[in-house]
């Protein structure tokens, strides 16, 4: 996929540039806020990570006027300002994603794929399959093999949003943000916990593990054939 | 500039000095005014006196003809403070009177008018002012009645100097006043520029000085105090920050060195390698936490965040916490309990909130954890509990562990204090003082009581957030 990065600091936007090349990723690099926000407009990119802090126009006013001409191209803010107002303001200017500096390469990987491949509103599907485990987003109802699997409330919210982003690394910050809504950084890592608890509801007794973990990362649902 | 002329330049002087001027036109206004009157009253007596002077002696003369005339003048002059009269025949030779002249001004024509004449008994020879009429009298004789006013004139101009001497002395004291009245209350401000410059100059304890009248000045000194407090209480909070960041921040840091020179040093292939780069990756990734906490702390204490809060419903908000962390206490071999009154609603900020819970239910697990299986086949439990508190609601965290002793209670909820006996656990001993950052920030407090045995801390936050306690605090 085609990444556009808008970051004033050369180091840093050189080494997302190599990485996300060791990833796979295509990634055009611009320096400041005016640049930045031309090239997101003349070329094709899947996904823009863009700056909070920018020459000449900030990273706000970049997705600000991105949004303003209609684009929906994905975009991920990266900011030093972390609190929840910050938060707030970035996505109410038309971000999809906020990152706080500093963060891992692995959790911005997981955010940007996991961003660049959300469907829109209107095309987003009803039922989620991975191997021979269905969730039914109509009925709440979750089965592996045809048998009935019982979720309370949350796992079936923790499963939901690992199945659809199924193929995908999924970080532990992802999940506390998008399944309890909670923006903070737990001191115990009680979402190990959880996973070990849906995962001995969902693949204990099966030959082949669906939910895995993925080292240094965080988790994914895979069928393992793929 | 002299003190003088800042005395002179000085508010309350200028104001004396407009109240003076406008004092002084007024007092003079008024005296003068008296003494037109006074002035006015005693001429009409004296022209008065006159005229019922020449009516009498016209009907004497009229009766008695020139020797009638003649003798009651003689008669009349013969009485202390008689009137004056000088009766001079055809020829200008006196023939009666107490003047021993006719008196020139009066002499030149018909007119009355103001003449000085010698009074014959003052051996001064002083002139002395009067008031006359020149009469004819059938016969040719010329008879002038006069009356003297030079005890007149001489009352009226020490008046008129009184008044004046009055006038002079008010402004003289008005202006003493002025400048006294000035002098204290440039000597309070001088005294409020004084603490004011020597705050800024670096000593932050200092205070303005007050009087204790409780006037305006005393007041402008008090909110002035309470400003240098809050600022003194950010600066001292800025300047621990920074103590903690290079005492305890350096510790972990020098850790990461250390690890990362070792592996540099020892690492025998790439597996190696990639073993030291983990474990130094795992030690930034701490110290980011610990320095985001700290940064969060220092935020809430700055009162940054009190415009995000809205109504939440707590029982919701901490049950949401008590399930994320129940899979770990059953883990740890523990029983959460949770007790929440629902239907209440509280003003806060629900992100800070879960996360002052989080801490608190994180720590006891962390604590409760050390006596699992050393007392007894029973399963400790941590109990959340939820109840309205007299216009706050307390969300109170109670766990079987070791607790605190009540003389370490105080300390533990600053930062970066581990007490002894919890060195060996993780944590970078932020929790607890995170939780009290919360509660500040939302008007409320955190205290620390004996769970009998174990530890229990209530988080108290006003119903209505940090404005309604604000209130509150006003009203009561």
């Amino acid at each position: 996929m085609r990444v556009l990065v808008i970051e004033d600091d050369r180091e840093t936007a050189q080494f997302l540039q190599r990485s996300l090349r060791e990833s796979g990723h295509a990634a055009d690099l611009a320096s400041d806020g005016e640049s930045g926000l031309s090239m997101a407009r003349h070329g094709r990119y899947d996904i823009i990570i863009v700056d909070r802090m920018l020459p000449r126009l900030d990273g706000l006013s970049v997705v600000q006027e991105l949004r303003g001409s209609g684009m929906r191209t994905p975009v991920l803010i990266l900011s030093a300002l972390g609190e929840v107002d910050d938060r707030v303001k970035g996505l109410r200017a038309g971000g999809d994603d906020y990152l706080t500096k500093p963060y891992a390469y692995t959790e911005l990987l997981a955010r940007i794929e996991a961003l660049a491949r959300r469907p829109a509103p209107e095309e987003q599907e009803t039922r989620y399959t991975v191997g021979d485990l269905v969730l039914d987003r109509l009925s709440h109802k979750v089965t592996r093999a045809g048998e009935p699997v019982l979720l309370q409330p949350r796992e079936y919210r923790l499963l939901e949003y690992l199945m659809k982003h199924a193929g995908q690394v999924v970080t532990r910050t992802m999940l506390l943000e998008n399944v309890w809504d909670y923006h903070f950084d737990p001191q115990t890592n009680v979402i190990d916990v959880h996973i070990s608890r849906l995962r001995s509801k969902i693949d204990k007794g099966f030959a082949k593990p669906l939910l895995h973990t993925v080292r240094g990362a965080g988790y994914m649902v895979r069928d393992g054939t793929d | 500039m002299t003190a003088l002329t800042r005395l002179l330049r000085s508010i309350p002087f200028r104001l004396a000095l407009a109240y003076m001027g406008v004092f002084i036109l007024a007092a003079a206004l008024i005296v003068g005014f008296v003494a037109w009157r006074a002035n006015q009253l005693l001429t009409t007596k004296v022209i008065e006196t006159l005229t019922a002077e020449v009516t009498g002696l016209r009907e004497q003369f009229q009766a008695g003809g020139p020797a009638r005339l003649t003798a009651v003048i003689n008669e009349r002059i013969a009485e202390p403070g008689s009137s004056l009269y000088f009766l001079s025949d055809a020829a200008g030779r006196k023939v009666a009177g107490n003047l021993s002249r006719l008196p020139p001004e009066l002499a030149a024509g018909g007119q009355g008018g103001v003449f000085s004449y010698v009074r014959a008994s003052d051996p001064t020879l002083r002139p002395r002012q009067a008031v006359g009429v020149p009469l004819a009298v059938p016969g040719g004789l010329t008879l002038i009645v006069g009356r003297d006013i030079e005890d007149l004139r001489r009352f009226a101009g020490t008046m008129g100097q009184v008044a004046l001497w009055s006038v002079a002395l008010l402004a003289v004291i008005g202006i003493g006043a002025g400048l006294l009245i000035s002098r204290g209350v440039l000597r309070r401000i001088d005294a409020v520029s004084e603490a004011s410059r020597t705050i800024m100059a670096g000593d932050l304890s200092g205070r303005i000085p007050r009087n204790g009248s409780g006037d305006e000045l005393d007041r402008l000194a008090d909110s002035l105090n309470a400003m240098l407090a809050r600022i003194e209480e950010l600066m001292a909070a800025l300047r621990e920050v920074s103590d903690n960041i290079a005492h305890d921040l350096k510790t972990p840091l020098n850790r990461l060195r250390n690890r990362a020179e070792a592996a540099l040093r020892d690492a025998s292939g790439p597996a190696s390698y990639r073993d030291g780069l983990v474990k130094t990756m795992e030690e930034a990734d701490e110290l980011i936490k610990t320095f985001n906490s700290l940064l969060l702390i220092a935020r809430l204490e700055g009162g940054a965040i009190a415009e995000s809060m809205s109504p939440i419903d707590p029982a919701s908000v901490i049950g949401d916490v008590a399930e994320l962390y129940e899979p770990v206490a059953e883990e740890a071999g523990l029983v959460l309990l949770s007790r929440l009154q629902d239907g209440l609603t509280l003003v806060a900020n629900r992100e800070l909130v879960s996360q002052a819970v989080a801490n608190l239910v994180d720590n006891a697990i962390k604590y409760s954890r050390v006596t699992v299986g050393t007392e007894g086949s029973e399963r400790p439990q941590i109990a959340i509990s939820l109840a309205p508190v007299d216009g706050s609601i307390e969300i109170a965290v109670a766990d079987h562990g070791p607790g605190i002793a009540p003389q370490d209670r105080q300390r533990a909820l600053q930062r970066f204090v581990r007490l002894e006996k919890s060195r060996s656990l993780p944590g970078s001993g932020l929790g607890l003082s995170l939780v009290a950052a919360v509660a500040r920030l939302h008007g409320g407090s955190v205290r620390l009581e004996d769970n009998n045995p174990g530890l229990r801390v209530v988080l108290s936050l006003p119903e209505h957030g940090p404005a309604g306690a604000l209130q509150a605090a006003w009203t009561s």
